[in-house]
């Protein structure tokens, strides 16, 4: 209790002493069909964006100058100005997008299409559409390994995680992993790349090299129904040292030592825990929960959840200016 | 005889990597009757496909995922007619078909199963609602997609109870598949506390459920037929038939909601059904089959889909090994139920939330909260293991 309280402190402390250094955290609310702003100084809401329909995967282009909006009922990725905050463009991203990933050189974005088990490769210069890469059904989580040679995308009915070579687009392997896998991340030294599983209640751990799964990671809440533990989102932090796992309408995040692959830890967020986000300086990790309508903030050294910010309906994606 | 077998896996294995190249293929059957039932509504009459078209959908789902794993799937389709030999035809798609979906009514799909029970055919029964095949007439070779008449009263049950309407004025139908509901209905109201406080009898005496000025008459009748009940909060009626549980909404004497086989309806899936991701396949089923996807679509998807799951986590189309992993403790599949649906293993019955629909959306869903289970939620709809009579053979 004393422990706690003095870590309390200390967090609330290094807030007050810490250089006013705010970021701008961006979260699409699949409801509202709006984008909200949160000022991660005041910890407030700073603007509401209107956007199209069902906005879910958000990111910012690697120059920081744009937020990129999957709407997947409007079947376009949609390109927000970071300085006027207002939609300003739009993507040829194929039907129903949801989330995408970008290339080291924020060149080549890449886009699950839900409804045609393909992923869309588009020219971020030219906003043209470059070609399609045909995976599993139902393709959704997707990410590249650090070096940029291979994309990770995972698809929910097939419930694989498709390896693919960014030069020849063609699948090079197809891992199998628990039900409905919903996103994956790399390790930042490219060691393993972690893989959720909605309904399987696992994160896999994954070996790029030799494609296999080499591990996994499990999850068990006392006094909560195993169908509850719903694994989505994904964040590691820089050191690989710790990985944080949204657990969905377990309404908690897992703390996970990546060495051994177990929760050290679970905090309690908002209700339907989706997706997440670190500050730059990796102080903070920002949470969406979809059903309660917020924004929870956790304080990263010290794994304990400091703030909960109201923003749109059904709160999805984030991303944080870099 | 184990080591026999155990040479024949082996063999088969062999085989198989020799032929890396080829995919290996995997017959699925469809069996089921031919010709469709008059409903009540016009919007609810099924299409020719009902059912095998769910079937079509994960087929093409699992040839997706095949092309990864070196597997091919096959769906073959049987309708019987009217005299038929239903073992014959069933026989018959065992020959190419290690596994057969069947929409059967229960004494023909008893016939199927202990037909091919030394075959190893492994059959999925998606039409056929009968407690008794999952009781006292279970058998080891039926995997039971369909739901219960218990776990879909029970369903509507949880709802109603939770609502506080828990006084309900029971109709029921003179068909047998009608009483078989009411007694399902029967059990979950002592189950979950709620009063039947009188139970009326629709006799079905003949008529067309097409005519010219219908609605005159079925609006003089209906109010005529639900006047005097003692106090109640929903009327439930129990009328599998399609003889009249359509005609009572809006034209009860009391101003009541109905419930049951009209109203607010528990059922396996709906086409409104948008949640966990369902958007996806909803607009598969539709693209493919230029229609919104039915309860027995879904239960037929279901079916077929969980023959990939455990041919791709196997890794193999034996029927055998595939077989023993569905019915082994690792197994479940997603199915857009925002939960992953497994096997009670002592009937074989897929575990799996019920969805309540009022014809246009998703009222709620079941298990509803509150409701507890020491194994799974799932498991307060419809007969628990304590209870049950199955002895599976």
């Amino acid at each position: 209790m004393l422990r706690m309280g003095r870590v309390g402190l200390l967090s609330g402390l290094t807030l007050a002493a810490a250089p006013a250094h705010a970021f701008i955290a961006y979260v699409s609310n699949e409801k509202s069909n709006t984008v909200t702003v949160i000022d991660t100084d005041s910890w407030t809401v700073t603007k509401t964006i209107k956007v199209g329909q069902r906005p879910r995967g958000i990111d910012f282009t690697r120059d920081g100058k744009f937020v990129m909006v999957a709407v997947g009922d409007d079947d376009t990725i949609q390109v927000i100005d970071a300085k006027t905050q207002a939609v300003v463009d739009s993507l040829p991203s194929g039907p129903d997008p949801e989330l995408f990933a970008q290339d080291a050189a924020g060149k080549i974005l890449y886009v699950a299409n839900e409804n045609d088990n393909t992923v869309t490769v588009i020219d971020l210069e030219k906003r043209a559409r470059l070609g399609d890469i045909q995976v599993g059904v139902e393709p959704e989580g997707m990410t590249i390994s650090p070096d940029g040679k291979t994309l990770i995308n995972t698809s929910e009915t097939t419930n694989m995680a498709h390896f693919i070579d960014t030069s020849s687009r063609q699948i090079v392997a197809n891992v199998l992993v628990d039900a409905r896998p919903r996103f994956a991340e790399f390790k930042h030294d490219s060691s393993e790349v972690w893989v959720s599983s909605e309904i399987g209640g696992t994160v896999s751990v994954i070996d790029p090299r030799k494609h296999e799964v080499i591990g996994k990671v499990t999850f068990e809440i006392p006094g909560l129904r195993k169908e509850a533990i719903q694994p989505v989102g994904i964040g590691m932090t820089k050191d690989d040292k710790t990985a944080f796992v949204a657990l969905g309408p377990a309404n908690r995040i897992a703390v996970v030592d990546v060495a051994t692959r177990k929760v050290t830890k679970y905090l309690l967020v908002g209700q339907r825990v989706w997706h997440m986000a670190f500050t730059p300086d990796e102080k903070y990790l920002l949470t969406t929960n979809g059903v309660s309508n917020d924004v929870s903030v956790i304080d990263v050294a010290a794994q304990k959840v400091i703030k909960t910010i109201q923003v749109g309906e059904l709160p999805w994606g984030i991303t944080i200016a870099p | 005889m184990i080591r026999w077998l155990a040479g024949l896996i082996g063999l088969g294995l062999a085989a198989t990597s020799a032929l890396a190249a080829e995919p290996a293929l995997i017959g699925v059957g469809y069996l089921g009757v031919a010709g469709t039932r008059s409903t009540l509504s016009l919007v609810e009459q099924p299409a020719e496909n009902d059912g095998i078209a769910g079937a079509r959908l994960a087929i093409e789902d699992n040839n997706t995922t095949g092309k990864f794993l070196g597997q091919r799937f096959a769906l073959e389709e049987r309708r019987i007619k009217e005299g038929e030999d239903v073992v014959q035809a069933a026989t018959a798609l065992a020959e190419k078909n290690g596994f057969i979906i069947t929409d059967l009514p229960a004494d023909a799909l008893l016939k199927v199963a202990d037909a091919l029970r030394d075959r190893g055919t492994l059959l999925f029964n998606a039409g056929a609602i009968d407690e008794r095949l999952r009781e006292a007439d279970c058998r080891a070779n039926v995997i039971h997609t369909a739901p219960t008449r218990a776990m879909l009263a029970d369903a509507l049950g949880q709802y109603l109870v939770w609502k506080k309407w828990s006084r309900w004025l029971l109709v029921v139908g003179s068909h047998d598949e009608d009483k078989l509901f009411a007694d399902a209905l029967r059990r979950t109201a002592t189950r979950f506390g709620a009063k039947i406080v009188q139970e009326r009898n629709f006799e079905d005496k003949g008529g067309a459920r097409r005519t010219d000025s219908g609605v005159t008459l079925i609006q003089r009748q209906m109010p005529v037929f639900t006047q005097q009940a003692p106090a109640y909060d929903v009327l439930v009626a129990a009328d599998e038939s399609e003889v009249f549980g359509a005609y009572l909404p809006y034209r009860t004497w009391d101003p009541r909601p109905v419930a049951g086989s009209a109203g607010l309806v528990p059922r396996s899936w709906d086409a409104a059904q948008d949640q966990w991701g369902a958007i996806q396949m909803q607009n598969r089923f539709m693209k493919l089959n230029s229609r919104r996807m039915t309860p027995l679509d879904m239960q037929a998807w279901t079916a077929a889909r969980m023959i990939g799951e455990a041919t791709s986590r196997t890794n193999s189309g034996d029927v055998k090994k595939v077989t023993d992993f569905i019915k082994g403790p690792d197994f479940s599949v997603a199915a857009f139920k925002g939960t992953r649906l497994t096997l009670r293993d002592w009937n074989l019955q897929l575990r799996q939330p019920i969805l309540l629909v009022d014809g246009r959306m998703v009222v709620s869903v079941s298990p509803q909260e509150g409701f507890l289970h020491q194994v799974s939620e799932l498991d307060t709809l419809g007969y628990d293991r304590p209870e049950s009579k199955c002895k599976l053979k």
